[in-house]
């Protein structure tokens, strides 16, 4: 256990050495934020509630994603397992006496780490100075969200060890990862918020593996989960749960069939 | 002794455009070495085009009108904006690895090549998979076209064809003057992709919704008002909220010149004052 919580303080500590790249994020982070707010703000005046919403929750929900885009990993294609794989020097990794997807697991959880330490609050607090951003004030919603905080992330990973994994049977991951990152964007809710999405397309996005990773734990921190918390904890876990039993199957496969790439 | 007179070298560097074409090709054959890869990757990009444009349709069903534009107005601006975005994305979004290259110094193997500086940076690592961000705008501008109610003058397709160009070199610019910030700051990638992709996603909308003081910024500050939003006015019949004068809404040629201008000197700037990273 110690070697994989060694792992997750160095590779938070690596990410935390990167401030000025951290400080160019923020910037960009916020700027994509404001664009987003002002088009739901556009949406909201002319129609004052929908689905639940009013105009403070969607303009809170625009800052609350950006803030959660690093350490959730949103744009990352996968982890930096990828291009390990691609480029052969995953023969070293496989090397490692411990359990593979735990190892990757401790790293990238050290990047999320950094990435929410460094990234996630000067969104919101930019929000909250000049937008109508309302965070609640009750500390039990503020745990609820931390638990699926934590829930939204495990799937993400699962979701990018996975989809790394790929590289192992087709030599370039990228084409496979890139798809995923561009529903990621929309399935998650980075786009428009999944909460105003009609009809079919609305039951098909809310039952994706991204609905855990950002619309969720911000809709519980609004309280206008449909369901509640315990919903949100339970359709996270299921899919964190599967998620990291494939991530599990396909590295068993891999470990039997293939070829690292090099020489 | 006959004296051996050397065969006479062309030792013309090679023009800027000639150059760029030559690198596009080369960097193409290179990316179509991975074919399933190239495919899927431009699927990706088809992709993401399309799911903002679902995003906007997804905005329209629950409302009839944003900032008083229709969704046929909206998707008016997105396929222009898009379209222009594309374009210049396909053309010179080869800027976005400058960074990486200053930082690992090869920048001074551009340097010392005799090809245009410039022509090397917008054909870094060219890509056909770009082809794809066209699908999404392409149809939706025709399906937008030919929805509208407006009465088509020769004026105003002269106006819708300035558009595109004009948003074209625009956006080329402001390429340029991205790359210009990896000169100056090495870690500073992500601020420029506020102003580039920033001002994609912004510009699909009608700018009023940014309110007076953005709305303006976006016009005379960073003129992006002029790639869609001022000429689309024109087209689509629409009083400027802003109550800026008439004239503008056909200034985009003339703001697309001043911002390359602009571009071409700071890239100038910037190439002579650069300082290899050192070792």
């Amino acid at each position: 256990m110690r070697v994989y919580l060694t792992a997750v303080r160095l590779s938070m500590r690596r990410y935390l050495a990167y401030r000025s790249s951290a400080v160019a994020g923020v910037f960009t982070n916020t700027v994509f934020g404001c664009i987003r707010a002002f088009v739901l703000i556009a949406l909201w005046k002319q129609k004052p509630e929908i689905n639940g919403w009013d105009l403070s929750d969607a303009v809170t929900y625009a800052f609350a994603t950006q803030a959660l885009i690093a350490p959730m990993g949103i744009f990352l294609a996968s982890t930096d397992l990828g291009p390990r794989i691609r480029t052969g020097d995953v023969a070293v990794d496989l090397y490692r006496p411990v359990d593979f997807q735990a190892w990757w697991f401790s790293l990238d959880l050290g990047r999320a780490l950094g990435a929410g330490v460094l990234r996630s609050l000067p969104p919101v607090l930019f929000g909250l100075l000049l937008f109508p951003v309302s965070l609640p004030l009750i500390p039990l919603r503020w745990i609820e969200f931390a638990v699926c905080c934590v829930i939204g992330y495990t799937v993400s990973f699962a979701l990018r060890y996975a989809a790394s994994l790929i590289a192992f049977w087709t030599m370039d991951e990228r084409g496979v990862t890139s798809i995923l990152v561009a529903a990621s964007m929309f399935c998650s809710g980075m786009i428009i918020p999944l909460t105003i999405m009609p009809g079919l397309l609305g039951t098909v996005v809310t039952h994706t593996p991204w609905a855990a990773i950002v619309q969720m734990p911000i809709s519980v921190l609004l309280g206008t989960q449909s369901g509640g918390f315990g919903y949100a904890v339970a359709f996270g876990c299921v899919w964190a749960l599967g998620l990291l039993v494939l991530g599990r199957v396909l590295t068993e496969a891999a470990r039997h069939k293939v070829v690292v790439q090099g020489g | 002794m006959a004296e051996l007179s050397p065969r006479p070298v062309d030792e013309r560097p090679l023009s800027g455009p000639v150059a760029y074409l030559l690198l596009v090709r080369m960097w193409s054959k290179s990316a179509s070495q991975y074919r399933v890869s190239l495919m899927l990757t431009s699927l990706a990009q088809l992709l993401t085009t399309s799911l903002d444009l679902i995003a906007i349709v997804v905005i329209y069903a629950q409302v009839q009108t944003i900032a008083g534009f229709t969704l046929p107005e909206t998707l008016y601006l997105y396929g222009t904006t898009r379209l222009a975005f594309g374009l210049s994305d396909l053309v010179a979004s080869g800027v976005e690895n400058l960074a990486t290259t200053i930082r690992l110094g090869n920048f001074d193997l551009v340097l010392i090549r005799p090809v245009s500086s410039l022509a090397q940076a917008l054909a870094d690592q060219f890509t056909p998979k770009r082809f794809g961000k066209l699908v999404a705008p392409l149809i939706t501008l025709g399906w937008a076209l030919d929805t509208l109610p407006v009465q088509w003058t020769v004026l105003k397709i002269l106006v819708c064809i300035g558009t595109v160009v004009s948003g074209f070199v625009i956006y080329c610019a402001l390429w340029v003057l991205t790359g210009c910030i990896s000169f100056i700051a090495v870690d500073a990638q992500e601020v420029s992709n506020s102003f580039t992709y920033g001002s994609e996603f912004a510009t699909e909308y009608p700018l009023q919704i940014f309110g007076r003081p953005l709305g303006l910024a976006l016009t005379f500050v960073l003129p992006v008002a002029f790639v869609t939003w001022q000429p689309s006015l024109y087209v689509l019949g629409h009083a400027d909220p802003f109550g800026l004068p008439g004239f503008l809404r056909f200034a985009s040629p003339f703001a697309a010149a001043v911002l390359s201008a602009v571009a071409a000197l700071a890239w100038r700037g910037c190439v002579r004052r650069y300082r290899s990273t050192g070792s």
